[in-house]
């Protein structure tokens, strides 16, 4: 069975660069499409329930992608990212309670989040495999148990945020048109990647990929590989916070199932490994998909007093992990590949 | 002193409980490393069977327990062929995406087909059974299920450590290609795993129907303590996935003495202070 452990079958997952942009493809192209195509968005869809579904699937490309820096580039697979995903909702919450703006909130979650990523992480990361990935679950189930038994966070009932007055400074927007939401939410979403990409650009990028092919290689050529699982999960956690601190802005309460809930840590991992874990657009794609896909189902079946979208949700993830597990972006790439390769030979 | 006593026994009562959840999970991940994550909804299945045994053909959950056992075996085949066979030898985050993709289908099964609502086996037999030994009380419920998870673990482990077939089952986890050298099908032999995995769990989830109600997410309560079990006891050791059992059951047992909301905290918490100490769990080996 030790032939078997993970370490060995994860470069599967990365992406063959260099076969598919080998011709002029430059590297500003994919994000300037990928913006393009998200700014047009609001305007080519016109309704409320529309830019409803743009805005969540945003906020949650942003915690996607933040999980996607830790398990899909770094392989430590957390299934306890609504802890920094409830560190933003809460501390946000809080300080705008306490009259603070929402922004400083927001932007004071984050350091928070990474400390408290740095904390527990630093014994946390010692595990492997799948005892760091129950560790995980069970952190971030503590946490859960202890917001529902603390006054103060408002335990199970969850707190609620003041309606103020409409301005960007307050974050608080008009619920007839909701596009400034959507442009924030576009807004950190282009900060989280921005931080991501530069993370990703360098050394430190180079050296978290190599922990996740084979973390033993990677400290017997020299790597801090401790030291780097740490930086990881500490930039992973202050972008998914930032995911949380939006949200609760948005929809202005959180309570333990929405801001800590293990389903919400799962749909984090759901996202990133449907659209592409270890791909840097992966998580946005899943996170779009799976957010459409809740939608169009509750809306289609509701009359029928049994829902079907989790029917469908599990059916599309199994399948995408039978076919293709490096999720949707993969097989995309393999297609144009196939197609490039038919219009190479006439 | 009594309260305390009753809450050892209430603890090891659902100590072996837990355990008998956890053998079928740390079976499959002993046998090929692969941690079911739609284990908990096999166990659901397995309570659905119970419950309809008993309200369409009346059948007390103890009587229905072959059958249960039978259908979730079938459940376990179905999945492996369907799905694990699929996903073996890529990698780990797709066979986990996978178990993870076939548990939200299953729940999402139970919630089309049976509604969201619980359903609860109103007066089984075990129900007439009490025990009391020096002031603390033996419900029937509770202890016909332990003594069913002893039986069942038990017969789980000597089928697996004393048979041929288990040696098989084992030997084709510990090293397939040598395996299939000696004779042995490890593809046949996986499938048996799941199928002996889904009877362990169906059985389980009749046992349960005894003192539990089902419903779609009546797997979610249990599977987290049995992740926590299995990892404890070290995965795939079903010895050590038995003592975690029973201590996890006592530590909430006493805990809820003290904290009635933090027994499942105490639960993690008591993985984590373990896990840290000893990463490979508890009896595991590595």
């Amino acid at each position: 069975m030790s032939q078997l452990t993970s370490d060995a079958a994860t470069s599967e997952q990365q992406e063959p660069r260099h076969s598919v942009r080998r011709t002029s493809w430059p590297a500003w192209a994919t994000p300037a499409l990928v913006f393009g195509a998200l700014i047009a968005y609001p305007f080519v869809m016109q309704d409320s329930a529309a830019h409803n579904i743009g805005i969540l699937a945003l906020t949650y490309a942003i915690a996607a992608s933040g999980w996607n820096l830790l398990g899909g580039y770094t392989g430590q697979v957390s299934f306890g990212h609504a802890l920094y995903f409830g560190t933003g909702a809460y501390v946000t919450a809080l300080l705008v309670r306490a009259g603070w703006s929402p922004w400083l909130a927001i932007a004071l979650s984050l350091p928070v989040a990474a400390a408290l990523a740095v904390v527990t992480g630093y014994p946390v990361f010692r595990l492997r495999n799948h005892y760091y990935s129950i560790a995980t679950i069970a952190v971030a189930e503590i946490a859960f148990l202890l917001v529902t038994n603390t006054s103060w966070l408002g335990r199970s009932n969850g707190l609620e945020l003041p309606i103020t007055e409409q301005s960007l400074a307050n974050l608080q927007f008009s619920l007839q048109d909701k596009r400034p939401y959507y442009f924030v939410a576009l807004a950190l979403f282009a900060l989280a990647a921005g931080g991501l990409a530069l993370f990703l650009r360098g050394r430190s990028g180079s050296y978290v990929r190599a922990i996740r092919d084979d973390q033993f290689a990677a400290a017997a050529v020299g790597i801090p590989v401790h030291r780097y699982k740490l930086a990881a999960a500490t930039v992973s956690g202050a972008v998914t916070a930032l995911a949380g601190g939006f949200y609760v802005m948005y929809v202005l309460f959180i309570d333990p199932q929405s801001g800590l809930g293990l389903d919400l840590s799962v749909s984090f991992t759901l996202m990133a490994v449907l659209g592409g874990a270890g791909r840097f657009w992966g998580p946005l794609l899943g996170a779009w998909v799976l957010v459409i896909v809740q939608d169009v189902t509750r809306h289609e079946f509701s009359g029928t007093g049994r829902s079907i979208d989790l029917l469908i949700y599990g059916a599309l993830i199994t399948i995408v992990a039978v076919t293709e597990p490096g999720g949707i972006l993969a097989l995309v790439q393999r297609l144009v590949k196939r197609v490039r390769r038919t219009e190479a030979t006439p | 002193m009594t309260d305390l006593a009753q809450a050892i026994v209430n603890g090891i009562l659902i100590g072996a409980v837990f355990a008998l959840v956890a053998v079928g999970l740390t079976l499959i991940y002993g046998v090929m490393d692969i941690v079911n994550f739609a284990h908990g909804e096999m166990l659901m299945l397995g309570m659905y069977s119970s419950f309809f045994a008993w309200s369409l053909f009346g059948l007390d959950p103890l009587v229905s327990l072959p059958m249960t056992g039978l259908a979730i075996a079938l459940t376990g085949a179905l999945m492996y062929y369907g799905v694990i066979a699929r996903v073996l030898g890529k990698s780990p985050l797709a066979q986990i995406i996978a178990t993870f993709g076939v548990q939200v289908f299953l729940r999402g099964l139970a919630q089309f087909l049976w509604t969201p609502d619980t359903r609860t086996v109103t007066g089984p037999w075990a129900d007439d059974l009490r025990i009391r030994v020096a002031g603390v009380v033996i419900g029937g419920p509770q202890l016909i299920m332990a003594i069913g998870a002893v039986v069942t673990t038990g017969a789980v482990a000597l089928f697996m450590n004393r048979t041929r077939t288990g040696g098989a089952i084992r030997a084709a986890g510990e090293d397939p290609s040598a395996a299939s050298l000696m004779g042995i099908n490890p593809q046949r032999m996986y499938a048996l795993a799941w199928v002996i995995a889904g009877a362990a769990t169906g059985v389980a989830g009749g046992l349960l129907m005894n003192g539990y109600s089902s419903s779609p997410t009546a797997g979610v309560t249990f599977v987290l303590m049995a992740f926590v079990v299995v990892a404890l006891g070290g995965f795939g050791s079903i010895a050590g996935a038995a003592v975690a059992g029973l201590l996890v059951g006592v530590a909430q047992g006493v805990v809820g003495l003290y904290a009635p909301s933090y027994t499942l905290a105490a639960a993690l918490a008591l993985y984590l202070l373990v896990v840290l100490v000893r990463p490979q769990g508890l009896l595991g080996t590595r």
